[in-house]
């Protein structure tokens, strides 16, 4: 929190955290030093892999329509991109994207114009929502053809049947995810979470944790539902059979990006100087168990993306280079070297696992094709 | 790495001005572009292409401390704003009437994401003349944002006699004697003097408070807020006052609004100068001293209910 340390400083600044009882504390430190020159320098490469794409705007989101990347702009823009070719196209004119999701057959995406646009693999776009002067920064798509979006402190889902429900939070909505299966979402605020069936007339159920909670996401067995925190942790909550609290700290900054693996036993995390891997293969979680710590590099990890369908986890750094990791031996494929100023932000693999598309903050972009 | 963008904070009672102070920056030729975050949608005439609305939403830390608090709010539209870089040159964030300021600082050095990106460039507060007065007896919010203030802009001086306003602005210094007050109509002051003022940067701190190493020994009153100053006529041992100055901010944070100073090392060519929020401190060796130059050391405290007393002593026992 300080900028510049002197002696003495520590003790202002990081005053004793006096976090109500934990069931469950894993915490991980960063291996010596050394470790980190063992990365990049020697792996194997896949940089002729890759064709540039110029996005021209910071990435926000990327989303896979069949074999069409799209590429979400903090300009407004969506730039679709196919063999080789790409078609902008103009779905938030003169504002910003702030967010997007894909399921397959379209690209969603919330700007800071109020609204939400859908975009298709033909280059149609249109809103699908609209909410007057706010800024839509956080949705979800099910895998069902439902979507959900959040302006302030209230949540809105469509079913696939156009029916919309909304309901209001405690305070702003950060981060929405649907349930594996079914139609439900949660949703994450400050001091904790909440479980709602938009459908169902019910009351929503409420997960407790004190503090801001960020971005969501729902294990694929629908066990737990973990959150990212602004005090650089993350939260979780073992649904069945009880409402057990796991806390997994020790990140030196915040995590914005989540990936289970295709087997739902990992989930990867970013905001460490390595990916962070948390074991969820026992019915526990990662109680008591120590991550795996993959990449460790002298940058910090943005964007982690399992691949679909075998262990093999794309990770992305601050810096701008990817690494591709293999969860049984560790080793490593360079995808892209570091760049200066060009972070990566966005990053998403295809339905197949063949394509792996990336955007970076300055505007530079491409899909990795793997041999 | 691009600089960072500086954000501007303007605070002021309700019906003091800050619209109109607000509109009169937007709409100044001076040829930037602004991002401006509002509470209330609509206040601004003016057509801005960048304006968004903020919830206030204050956010304690998880650290059980209740002056540990940061804008929720503020962190997520600067992480969006982020995305589009480029676009503006500065960003004004403009609080209610009755928020205290304290969060909205404490964001720019308590959230790391927004302290990479974004730096405070200070607070500025407008004030009424016709009313601080009154405010200042029932409103604890209104003296928040006075004790608070890099900038004052003490406006409507229109509607009061010379005297009223010498009054008022007495009981500004009472409170705060640090802030560079300036006497308007209609906020009709030189943007210059609003913006770009560099309030929270270590470097600026001798620049912009001239008689702040001459000046004397301070002692103003007003009922519980209070501006404590002391000084040392020469050098401070460093093993002595970190300890010291760590403890007194944990301690004493909630009750702490601003502080600032200015300490001599003993074989430190440079002058050791610091800044804080509540508990969060800043600090570096800044400036040499200049070939000649007398080293002395000074602290202040701006805040509610301090013990003058124990600041001294504890401050003067610090002494080389
Ligand atoms: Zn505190």
């Amino acid at each position: 929190m300080i900028r510049k340390a002197y002696p003495g400083a520590q003790e202002v600044l990081l005053h004793d955290l006096a976090l109500p009882f934990i069931p469950a504390t894993m915490l991980w430190r960063t291996p010596p030093e050394g470790i980190a020159s063992m990365s990049t320098g020697t792996a194997p490469s896949l940089t002729q892999s890759i064709a540039p794409v110029a996005a021209g705007a910071h990435v926000t989101a990327i989303g896979w329509l069949k074999g069409t990347a799209a590429f979400g702009l903090g300009d407004g823009g969506v730039l679709l991109a196919k063999d080789g070719e790409t078609h902008r196209l103009e779905a938030h004119p003169d504002a910003g994207i702030l967010v997007g999701a894909s399921d397959g057959e379209r690209f969603v995406t919330g700007g800071d114009d109020g609204r939400v646009a859908v975009t298709g693999p033909d280059g149609s776009t249109r809103t699908l929502a609209e909410a007057k002067g706010a800024w839509i920064d956080s949705l979800a798509l099910s895998a069902g053809g439902a979507f959900a979006y959040a302006s302030g402190k209230r949540v809105f889902a469509r079913d696939d049947k156009g029916r919309e429900k909304m309901l209001e939070v405690p305070s702003t909505a950060r981060g929405l995810a649907f349930a594996p299966k079914g139609y439900r979402l949660a949703i994450s605020h400050y001091n904790g979470a909440t479980l709602w069936f938009p459908n169902v007339e019910a009351k929503p159920e409420v997960l407790d944790w004190k503090g801001s909670h960020l971005d969501v996401t729902w294990s694929p067995d629908a066990r737990f539902v973990v959150t990212s925190m602004q005090e650089n942790a993350l939260h979780g909550w073992r649904l069945i059979p009880d409402k057990g609290h796991m806390r997994m700290s020790g990140y030196p900054s915040k995590t914005r990006s989540f990936s289970w693996s295709h087997d739902g036993k990992w989930l990867a995390t970013s905001g460490a100087e390595a990916a962070i891997i948390w074991p969820f293969e026992s019915k526990e979680g990662p109680m008591g168990k120590a991550p795996r710590e993959c990449g460790v590099r002298p940058a910090k990890v943005s964007r982690v993306a399992f691949h679909p369908n075998t262990l093999v986890l794309a990770v992305a750094y601050e810096d701008g280079c990817i690494l591709l990791i293999r969860l049984a031996d560790a080793s490593e494929l360079l995808v892209r070297a570091a760049v200066a100023g060009s972070g990566v932000t966005a990053m998403a693999w295809d339905k197949g696992g063949k394509r792996l598309a990336f955007g970076c903050e300055d505007g530079q972009a491409g899909i990795l094709t793997l041999p | 790495m691009t600089d960072k963008i500086p954000v501007t904070v303007l605070t002021g009672y309700l019906g003091a001005g800050k619209t109109t102070l607000l509109n009169r920056i937007l709409t100044e030729p001076h040829g930037k572009k602004y991002a401006v975050i509002v509470n209330e949608f609509g206040e601004i005439g003016i057509d801005n292409e960048l304006v968004v609305g903020a919830d206030e939403e204050v956010f304690e830390m998880n650290n059980g401390c209740i002056c540990c608090t940061v804008r929720g709010d503020l962190i997520r539209i600067l992480d969006g704003l982020m995305k589009r870089k480029g676009k503006f040159d500065a960003i004004i964030v403009e609080t209610t009437g009755l928020a205290d300021p304290a969060p909205v600082a404490q964001t720019f050095f308590m959230d790391q994401d927004v302290s990479d990106t974004a730096r405070l460039d200070a607070v500025v507060t407008v004030a009424d003349a016709k009313w601080l007065s009154d405010r200042l007896k029932d409103a604890p919010e209104a003296k928040n944002q006075i004790a608070f203030a890099d900038v004052i802009i003490l406006n409507k001086i229109d509607l009061v006699t010379p005297e009223q306003l010498d009054e008022v602005e007495a009981r500004i210094r009472a409170i705060n004697p640090y802030a560079k007050v300036h006497r308007t109509q209609n906020c009709a002051i030189p943007i210059a003097e609003v913006l770009d003022r560099k309030a929270f940067d270590l470097d600026r701190i001798i620049e912009l408070e001239p008689d702040f190493l001459e000046e004397g020994h301070h002692h103003h009153h007003d009922e519980d807020m209070q501006s404590v100053s002391v000084a040392i006529d020469g050098e401070v041992d460093p093993e002595k006052f970190m300890p010291w100055i760590s403890n007194l901010t944990q301690v004493e944070g909630p009750n702490i609004l601003r502080c600032k100073g200015i300490v001599a090392f003993p074989n430190e060519p440079k002058r050791f100068v610091f800044q804080g929020v509540h508990m969060i401190l800043d600090g570096d060796v800044q400036g040499e001293w200049k070939p000649g130059e007398k080293h002395t050391s000074k602290v202040v405290f701006i805040g509610r209910d301090l013990n003058e007393k124990a600041i001294r002593e504890g401050f003067l026992a610090c002494a080389a």
